[in-house]
């Protein structure tokens, strides 16, 4: 285990800057995840660690060695790529020995450890079989016990599970969960897949246009986003935004008035935003409730309907064309073309005129 | 077998291979098949066939022009073969590389590949030859006597083999670039992570992963070198004394000098059956290592 510090990481391949300015403390034995779109730099980020790519302005220590020049075998990472990079030619067993025969590792000692993995990911039966025998579950699974043998301080994980069907996905989520507790080591997870992110990690790094934009545990992720990408982001359906004029509320608390008329009391304190030419309300789709027509603060047209089952979204549109999105019960009786009313509840985001979010005092 | 299945057998369907199988049968297996019968006759180019059965076979084993010609090729085949599939290696993996140089330095190893062999070896004429040579210029700024490498029987054969490696570097060098890009680049992040240095990277990881070129490489180049001709024709006509006379020449003479084309066909077949036991032998022995593995 080791505790990662990334200090004012930059990259840029030619004239396009990928990274800029990353700074980051990763606690010993914590679980990291680098959640983002595509492109955001992410996995350059990861392989940075690894040792894949340069670091053009910057350090990364890990424990107390500061390894930004150190080849990628001397830094005492071990990977799981995406697209697993097992050693066709190689046995199951050769290519989780390899690593460890290249660092001069007793031949008994490999074994045992190679053993030792089989066992824990039950892959003991295929260890003379080729990777090319085996499904992709069952290389996933030799990929990351050719990471535990090697016993390493910071285990990267690089998109592991986005090859993989969305059963076995599940399945994997649940194993990788349940090897974090057997395995002591630092992990950081490269996702663009914000259940992977929210279920494993514990704390969650959010990643956009080359800067971390938010760095908390899944729930203050979710709960109180930094600024306007994150809670887009994070979050399905995405947050709703609606445009909104300040006013003073009771007790000091901020009250927002919609294009509509409509006006709402928020759990901010208006003494606590800052002056913006703008505001934006956001709601997740569980802060807003079907009613009849009339009966909420404002009316909307349904315009679409995704039934799930357990709860309905409903697409909505306001009469002066904003789009909002409410979460309904499994049984609900919305319908496209529908007019319904609205219940805003708990509005405790607000977003100013840079996208930055203000939130009211955390709910227990 | 119901009337649906994809598999019904028709005649018809011949008809699709029919082109490919005329021109198979009336270029390929016509040709051999006729080589065969002809060179059980003693049969002259200007008419005049007789059937001799093996006799032309049992002559040329008799025939000690044709067993130096047998020795001069298996010795050129291996002065050559291993040159070409080891150096063009070593050029494609030092070329492998996107950067400007790389696609430069891939050209100009290739372009030797694109010139005839009359030009080849013009060019090798001048850099071999004892008078006024590039080689003997340079050993004369050494100090040393000029090298006699086209008229001595001992180096005439490596001359040759020379020239023929500087031609033929181009085509093996372009087939392990294309089986080099071929290998994924995570393989070899793979191999850092697992702290392999370039000697481990190079034979446990390229080496593997481009084993069935090294194979192809090997038995295109056998294929090719066992029927050396045009450098042999062009620089020495065969000589000093028949050292640097291979087997295709050794045809040419006797079929188009002496026009006793059965003789010349029975060392055709024998020419081929030593290329056809060669590469067969080559295929079932690295087939079975990888079996093995």
């Amino acid at each position: 285990m080791a505790r990662v510090r990334l200090d004012h990481l930059s990259k840029s391949f030619g004239s396009v800057a990928v990274l800029d300015d990353i700074r980051l403390d990763i606690a010993s034995g914590e679980f990291i995840a680098f959640l983002g779109p595509s492109g955001c730099g992410k996995s350059t980020l990861l392989r940075m660690i690894a040792g894949l790519e340069t670091v053009e302005t910057g350090e990364i220590h890990i424990g107390e060695r500061r390894v930004d020049s150190l080849p990628p075998g001397d830094r005492g990472v071990a990977m799981v790529f995406q697209h697993y990079a097992l050693y066709p030619h190689m046995t199951i067993f050769e290519n989780m020995a390899f690593g460890l025969r290249n660092a001069k590792v007793a031949k008994a000692e490999i074994e045992a450890r190679v053993a030792e993995a089989a066992r824990i990911l039950e892959i003991e039966r295929f260890l003379r079989s080729k990777p090319g025998q085996l499904s992709g579950g069952q290389r996933q699974r030799v990929a990351i016990g050719r990471a535990i043998v090697k016993k390493p301080d910071l285990f990267l994980f690089d998109e592991p599970l986005s090859n993989l069907d969305a059963a076995l996905r599940m399945r994997t989520r649940l194993e990788l969960a349940q090897l974090r507790r057997r395995v002591q080591a630092t992990m950081i997870l490269v996702t663009h897949d914000q259940v992977e992110a929210m279920t494993l990690a514990d704390r969650i790094v959010v990643m956009s246009d080359r800067r971390i934009q938010q760095v908390g545990t899944p729930m203050e992720i979710y709960a109180r986003p930094a600024n306007r990408f994150v809670a887009t982001f994070v979050g399905s359906p995405p947050m709703s935004f609606l445009d909104a004029t300040l006013g003073e509320g009771p007790n000091g608390l901020a009250r927002v008035t919609l294009p509509g008329g409509a006006s709402l009391d928020t759990e901010v304190p208006l003494a606590a935003l800052p002056a913006s030419a703008a505001w934006r309300l956001g709601l997740r789709a569980e802060a807003v409730k079907v009613v009849a027509p009339d009966a909420g603060q404002v009316d909307a047209r349904v315009e679409f309907v995704e039934r799930l089952g357990d709860r309905t979204l409903v697409y909505l549109r306001l009469a002066d064309g904003a789009a909002i999105t409410a979460e309904d019960a499994g049984t609900s009786r919305a319908a496209m073309g529908d007019l319904v009313g609205l219940v805003l509840d708990g509005a405790t985001h607000l977003f100013d005129a840079d996208d930055r979010a203000h939130h009211g005092p955390a709910r227990p | 077998m119901t009337a649906a299945s994809p598999r019904k057998r028709s005649w018809t369907n011949g008809l699709f291979v029919t082109p490919y199988l005329v021109v198979y049968l009336a270029l390929l297996l016509y040709p051999l098949l006729a080589g065969v019968w002809l060179s059980l006759h003693k049969a002259d180019l200007f008419g005049g066939e007789a059937f001799v059965g093996l006799e032309n076979f049992g002559r040329l084993l008799r025939d000690t022009v044709f067993l130096q010609a047998v020795r001069n090729t298996f010795w050129f085949v291996l002065l050559t073969v291993p040159p070409l599939a080891v150096i063009a290696l070593g050029l494609a993996i030092a070329l492998n590389r996107p950067t400007r140089a790389a696609a430069f330095f891939r050209g100009v190893f290739f372009s030797s590949s694109v010139l005839s062999v009359t030009i080849v070896t013009l060019i090798w004429r001048l850099v071999l030859i004892p008078d006024g040579g590039l080689i003997a210029n340079l050993l004369h700024a050494a100090g040393r006597p000029p090298i006699p490498l086209l008229s001595h029987p001992d180096l005439v054969l490596p001359a040759i083999a020379l020239t023929t490696v500087w031609w033929c570097l181009g085509l093996p060098m372009m087939l392990y670039l294309a089986a080099l890009q071929q290998v994924p680049a995570e393989l070899y992040e793979a191999a850092a992570l697992d702290r392999a240095g370039p000697w481990k990277t190079l034979t446990r990881i390229t080496l593997p992963s481009i084993r069935r070129t090294l194979v192809l490489v090997v038995i295109i180049q056998c294929v090719l070198q066992f029927q050396l001709f045009g450098q042999a024709q062009l620089l020495t006509q065969g000589g000093p004394n028949g050292a640097s006379r291979p087997i295709v020449l050794f045809i040419y003479e006797v079929g188009f000098r002496r026009w006793d084309i059965g003789y010349a066909a029975a060392a055709s077949e024998i020419l081929f059956g030593l290329i056809l036991v060669a590469t067969v032998l080559q295929y079932v022995t690295t087939r079975e290592k990888a079996a093995v593995r």
